[in-house]
């Protein structure tokens, strides 16, 4: 089943004068279950495809769908709605919110889709228990490692059972045992629930974690292949 | 909302001092105006019931031929046989007491210097001297049958250097339009804490001013106080003579009401300058934190917050800072309206026509006023963060999370 699906997507961002193509007409579908990597060097794309992929952004042209629903004309509330169901986020950056605790962080996407006290509360815990931060579940950002953090984070990102994880460069900031750690959860996590994953980065250690990998360059897709996924130091 | 309020406290602490200062600001801010409002209305009240207890009463019956401003001791411009006119609405339920005065013009001389006075004849025996009994500085209070003896008020005693047992001479208009002339001493000094007062006002007893004025049994006015001020209307409709004007103390003190209104609006501009302040200050503040967590705006605004939520982030920052600047507004502003209340600003002599206006202004704050302020600062603080509520709510995400990657 289709997770998400963008055709003939363009972005153009103007500054002042000057426009600059983002994305030049990209057309790709990603299949529930996937671990996808996009790769490509800097300015290739990778992010902004990404921001499109999870109604962060909208193409200047083309359109988006996620699990079958074109997000082509939705107003912001109902982007944030759909992205609060249906897509779970990772940040190059440990995107948490500095003032609450690891446990808060998690918390955070239940509150706003209204899931019950009881039912949170197991939630958080069996997600913090699935990154192995059960132990600084009480513990603020600033208490937590990088890598620790970003586990938070890829916590948050599946706490509300989302069908698609999108991560930007997951490990860009973290230290080779760090980044090992991260993506092996990643991995973990999508052979265990399902959960798709399609992840921006040009680590080549990140990318052999991927089952499928999309190269971008200037902004369109110079290559779409198959990988085997099967990470090994 | 328990959320957007747990994550605005914490993010107030992020930054103590800032929030400190902007909750002080708005602390400050409805201090001074429970000082200003506070101070207005007390300056407002002190002078009503000043001009009331010393010159209007509640009410004071009037010969019909009776003008505004105008001293005249004919007879036909007088009250003739004032006692029993008195002992009439004294026998009323609602009067406390109804004593005749005469008015009359007068010169003070000395041997070097003179002074235009107001002789005011009195019944020294009457409560509704006791404002005058009560504020004696030397010597004693004038007696009904006392034929030399005058008091003087201490302003004019300090200006002319006079003191008790002094003679002084004055000259006295009479009802045919003579000048009457007495050599009197001064029995004693007194003070209303009205500057303007004190200096222009002699008591004599009410039959030796009928009688140095040739107006035998005749008074300007009647003189009366009410339990309610609030029955005056009442009574003077209870009074309503064609012999006589009847005018009420709203009637007498237009004025004071017009000056109120004047100082009200005023004291607004005022209030808007403080407030316009405080709101730049909160907005500023807020302003600012938009600024720098523009990154967590983005990370709430992708995990599915809508933009209402994230106003209600900023408005809850916003509620808890005018809460506690509330709190301590009303710490602040109290402590310093207590302050006033007991000891007063001093103003000296305020002259206003027709205005007794005390030497010092008491504060008087009402519970209505200090809930009136709370709300107001509690709401216009709100308004104040209605515009940086709004800027983070309209952040694009992908704006917001700008810089996250290539």
């Amino acid at each position: 089943m289709e997770v998400t699906r963008v055709t003939n997507a363009t972005r153009t961002y103007k500054i002042g004068e000057v426009e600059t193509k983002a994305l030049r007409g990209v057309n790709l579908s990603i299949e529930n279950g996937e671990f996808t990597a996009l790769v490509g060097p800097s300015g290739s794309g990778k992010t902004t495809l990404l921001q499109l992929i999870g109604l962060l952004d909208q193409p200047t042209t083309g359109n988006v769908s996620i699990n079958g629903q074109d997000a082509t004309g939705l107003n912001r509330n109902q982007r944030a709605d759909l992205r609060k169901n249906a897509i779970g986020f990772v940040f190059q950056f440990f995107a948490l919110i500095p003032t609450l605790t690891a446990y808060e962080n998690v918390e955070m996407p239940l509150l706003l889709n209204g899931t019950k006290p009881a039912q949170r509360k197991a939630r958080v815990n069996e997600m913090l228990e699935a990154v192995g931060l059960s132990d600084r579940a009480h513990h603020r950002p600033d208490q937590l490692s990088g890598g620790q953090q970003q586990r938070v984070a890829v916590a948050r990102a599946l706490a509300t059972n989302p069908k698609l994880i999108l991560a930007d460069e997951p490990t860009a900031n973290l230290d080779t045992e760090n980044g090992r750690q991260v993506m092996d959860i990643m991995q973990r996590l999508n052979k265990e629930t399902g959960v798709t994953f399609v992840f921006a980065t040009h680590d080549p250690r990140v990318i052999s974690y991927a089952q499928r990998v999309v190269t971008l360059e200037d902004g369109v897709i110079q290559k779409d292949s198959k990988a085997n996924g099967n990470h090994k130091e | 909302m328990t959320q957007a309020f747990k994550l605005a406290f914490r993010n107030l602490g992020r930054n103590k001092s800032r929030s400190l200062l902007s909750a002080l600001a708005v602390g400050v801010g409805m201090a001074l105006l429970l000082l200003m409002v506070s101070v207005l209305e007390g300056e407002m009240t002190g002078a009503l019931q000043n001009t009331i207890r010393l010159q209007s009463g509640h009410l004071q019956i009037r010969p019909e031929s009776f003008e505004e401003g105008k001293i005249s001791l004919k007879w036909e411009d007088l009250i003739s046989d004032p006692d029993q006119v008195a002992q009439q609405i004294k026998s009323l339920p609602q009067v406390t007491v109804a004593t005749p005065r005469l008015i009359a013009s007068s010169i003070l001389t000395l041997s070097d210097e003179s002074k235009g006075v107001q002789v005011l004849g009195i019944d020294p025996d009457s409560t509704a001297n006791q404002p005058f009994r009560d504020g004696m500085l030397a010597g004693e209070f004038i007696k009904a049958d006392d034929r030399e003896g005058i008091l003087i008020g201490n302003t004019l005693a300090e200006k002319l250097h006079l003191d008790v047992n002094d003679k002084v001479n004055l000259l006295v208009t009479t009802s045919n339009g003579d000048v009457n002339e007495q050599l009197f001493t001064i029995r004693g000094i007194f003070t209303t804490r009205t500057p303007g007062y004190d200096e222009s006002t002699i008591f004599m007893p009410l039959a030796k001013a009928q009688a140095i004025t040739g107006t035998e049994n005749h008074a300007s006015t009647i003189f009366v106080l009410l339990k309610n001020s609030e029955d005056a209307e009442a009574v003077a409709q209870a009074l309503q003579s064609n012999n006589y004007k009847i005018l009420t103390w709203r009637e007498q003190n237009v004025f004071i009401t017009q000056f109120e209104d004047y100082a009200n609006a005023f004291f607004i501009v005022l209030y808007l300058i403080v407030l316009g302040i405080t709101a730049t200050v909160v907005t500023n503040t807020l302003v600012m934190a938009v600024f720098e967590r523009t990154r967590e705006i983005g990370i709430l605004s992708a995990i599915g917050m809508k933009g209402r939520g994230i106003m209600a982030q900023f408005l809850a920052e916003a509620a808890l800072l005018a809460t506690g600047g509330v709190i301590g507004g009303l710490i602040i502003g109290g402590a310093a309206v207590a302050y006033f209340t007991v000891y007063g600003i001093y103003i000296g002599d305020y002259g206003l026509t027709g205005v007794l206006f005390e030497d010092h202004i008491y504060a008087h704050l009402t519970l209505q006023n200090t809930i009136n302020l709370a709300i107001v600062t509690y709401v216009i603080t709100l308004i104040a963060s209605l515009y940086p509520a709004t800027l983070a709510a309209r952040m694009e995400p992908v704006e917001a999370l700008h810089g996250l990657g290539d």
